[in-house]
């Protein structure tokens, strides 16, 4: 049955509502304030090492992101681990919230559809959150200017947008995870509960699990050495599954230019390569796309699904 | 506003039927609204109230029957519907970080007025409603009538031709109830139909020019309060008698339409009429030297139609059951 009216009225209103209600709530305060304290905490460590081990490297700007000072991680690392908690942070209780304070009728007896409000809610999280990962950006810049000395190249400012676009995705898809848990669960705090699991899974379990997995399914014959490639590509698949290993293998690519496959590497495929040279950007990119794609399709994957179990939900309380 | 004349239908509802599950929620409803009237659904609570307001916006589907709102189909065009329908959900909520008038602006942006237009409604909106003076305070703060005359508030912003108020003075103070009948009979005089359901029947009785009992999904008589007085209780009166000196009850006996007596104390009975006899009962008994000191009638509300309707309902249900479970034995 065809329904008459754009199913985009009212998306604008409801995403810079619920934009202006991220920006201004105390959760969010201090959720951001945890993570630029530590995005500021691990770039100060990682150039006062830079400093300690300054050496040719053409993209010293780049390593400002990726060197770890130990006991911190690296401020990738740390945008790994963290970037999910500001998603689940903005998005846990984007719709069961919205029947907790019973706003839930009286939004949708406007005239706009249910895709507006859905839509809405998720662009304006992650309008915020786009934010939020380019002030971090800035941020780590700043300090990189301040404390090295030198201005970032042309290609290192090409890697560093590249480095926000796959950023603003990897948070996006953890709006996408927390909204369809605020949709699937009534209760705000099961959905909070459930989003977190999910994060601790993938972003710290996940990667002590996916080589028992794959040890389990595909032993290792030691007199074939074909089930050695096999066992480690089905790890490395299933590594994939989880967000946090795409984009950390998204930001080694980018953000290390040597890099020159993200899996195995064979001697005959090195064979003519200048080894640690830097590929160009646009060769960078192509290593990373069916990353980012796999990305990309997660987004439209998890979206979809709230769309549909929240299309079908009853609006009565 | 729509063009239709006072006294045509801007709500009509057929043969509707809603499952949830194999409940019927709703259960072949049919229900005619005609424009400039207050409408009331009269039921107890779960009797389907809610569902069928929800798919008169569209923001249900039916299972079964046909809608119109204005002449729409709110499943094919909820749009329009939405544009001409302003809803008071049942005990509304608003987003309680937001002031009063930031609630309302965002609901006007939902709605699509510019504004500059929107502004000015919602400063005449909370004048109405008498809240301008906590326009910019937190929702947070909010009594349960403020939020509920926010809620009107809101209705009114819209400015549309049919408001639609589920449950408006449940759990509501005897003062807030009487300030918020005043705002829907002042949304009446503007020319809005208001269609309201309640399980308060002197709320309905107050307001509505037409009534249907609502039970089980199903319209069960509709009307107005003094039809449905007169077809639920028959035509029954209730006489209170107090005199002095006389035996009220051989006094009156012989008037025609006199039906029964009740003693309540000695010098004061109740009559059960088939009329209004006052007069004749007032008559004989100072004729037989009573000193008459009260006569009253017991005007029947809407409260004894009600528990009358509902009572036979249930009668009429446990016979069936019973017969049911005789027949499976």
């Amino acid at each position: 049955m065809q329904r008459e009216g754009s199913p985009w009225t009212g998306l604008w209103a409801v995403a810079a509502k619920e934009a202006a209600d991220h920006l201004t709530s105390a959760r969010m305060k201090i959720v951001l304030g945890l993570v630029i304290l530590t995005a500021i905490g691990a770039a100060y460590g990682s150039a006062g090492q830079l400093k300690e081990t300054v050496g040719s490297d053409p993209f010293l700007f780049l390593r400002l992101f990726t060197t770890a000072r130990e006991p911190l991680p690296s401020f990738a690392g740390f945008l790994g681990f963290l970037l999910p908690l500001v998603a689940i942070t903005l998005a846990f209780d984007a719709i069961n919230g919205e029947y907790q304070r019973r706003t839930m009728s009286r939004v949708l007896s406007q005239p706009i559809y249910r895709d507006a409000l859905l839509a809405g809610k998720f662009l304006g999280g992650l309008v915020v959150l786009t934010i939020c990962v380019i002030t971090l950006w800035l941020l780590v810049t700043g300090v990189g200017i301040l404390s090295l000395g030198l201005p970032p190249s042309g290609e290192e400012v090409a890697r560093g947008i590249a480095f926000l676009v796959v950023s603003v995705a990897y948070s996006a898809i953890w709006l996408g995870i927390a909204l369809l848990f605020s949709t699937w669960f009534r209760s705000t705090a099961t959905a909070a509960l459930a989003a977190l699991a999910l994060w601790l899974l993938f972003t710290v379990f996940w990667q002590m699990l996916a080589p028992l997995v794959a040890g389990a399914l595909a032993p290792v014959d030691p007199l074939d050495p074909m089930t050695a490639l096999t066992q480690y590509n089905l790890q490395h698949d299933l590594m994939r599954i989880s967000p946090t290993t795409l984009y950390g293998e998204m930001l080694t690519g980018i953000l290390h230019p040597s890099t020159r496959a993200l899996g195995l590497l064979f001697r005959s495929q090195m064979e003519g390569a200048l080894m640690g040279a830097p590929l160009p950007l646009d060769q960078s990119l192509l290593i990373i796309w069916p990353d980012f794609s796999g990305l990309v399709a997660g987004i439209v994957l998890v979206f979809t699904l709230a769309y549909v179990s929240f299309q079908r939900q009853e609006v009565r309380a | 506003m729509s063009g239709a004349a006072k006294g045509d239908p801007v709500i009509e509802v057929r043969d509707l039927v809603k499952r949830y599950g194999g409940v019927e929620a709703v259960a072949g409803l049919d229900l005619t609204v005609n424009k400039g009237e207050v409408f009331g659904l009269l039921g107890p609570n779960g009797s389907g109230k809610t569902t069928m307001i929800l798919i008169l916006l569209g923001l249900t589907e039916p299972s079964e029957g046909e809608v119109r709102v204005t002449g729409l189909d709110p499943l094919r065009q909820p749009l329009a519907v939405k544009r001409a329908v302003g809803y008071l959900p049942d005990s509304v909520g608003f987003y309680d970080t937001m002031t009063a008038r930031e609630n309302l602006r965002y609901t006007a942006r939902l709605a699509g007025l510019d504004t500059a237009e929107a502004d000015a409604r919602i400063d005449n909106a909370l004048e109405r409603v008498r809240l301008s003076d906590v326009a910019e305070k937190n929702v947070a703060g909010f009594s349960h009538g403020m939020r509920q005359r926010l809620g009107v508030a809101e209705v009114l912003v819209k400015d549309c031709p049919i408001a639609i108020l589920d449950e408006p003075t449940n759990g509501l103070d005897p003062q807030s109830t009487t300030e918020l009948l005043d705002l829907i009979r002042r949304l009446r005089d503007d020319g809005r139909t208001v269609l309201l359901s309640s399980h308060l029947l002197s709320l309905v009785q107050s307001i509505c020019d037409r009534v249907a009992l609502i039970n089980h999904g199903r319209i069960g008589l509709t009307g107005s309060v003094d039809e449905l007085r007169s077809r639920v209780l028959g035509g029954s009166y209730t006489i209170e008698v107090e005199a002095e000196n006389v035996d009220i009850k051989t006094a009156t006996a012989a008037i025609p339409g006199v039906a029964g007596f009740a003693d309540l104390t000695p010098g004061h009975v109740r009559i059960r009429a088939t009329a209004d006899i006052r007069a004749d009962v007032a008559r004989h008994i100072v004729e037989r030297g009573g000193r008459l000191t009260r006569i009253a009638m017991h005007q029947p509300s809407l409260d004894d139609v009600y528990q009358r309707y509902f009572e036979d309902q249930r009668t009429v249900e446990g016979q069936r059951a019973f017969k049911g479970a005789s027949h499976a034995a």
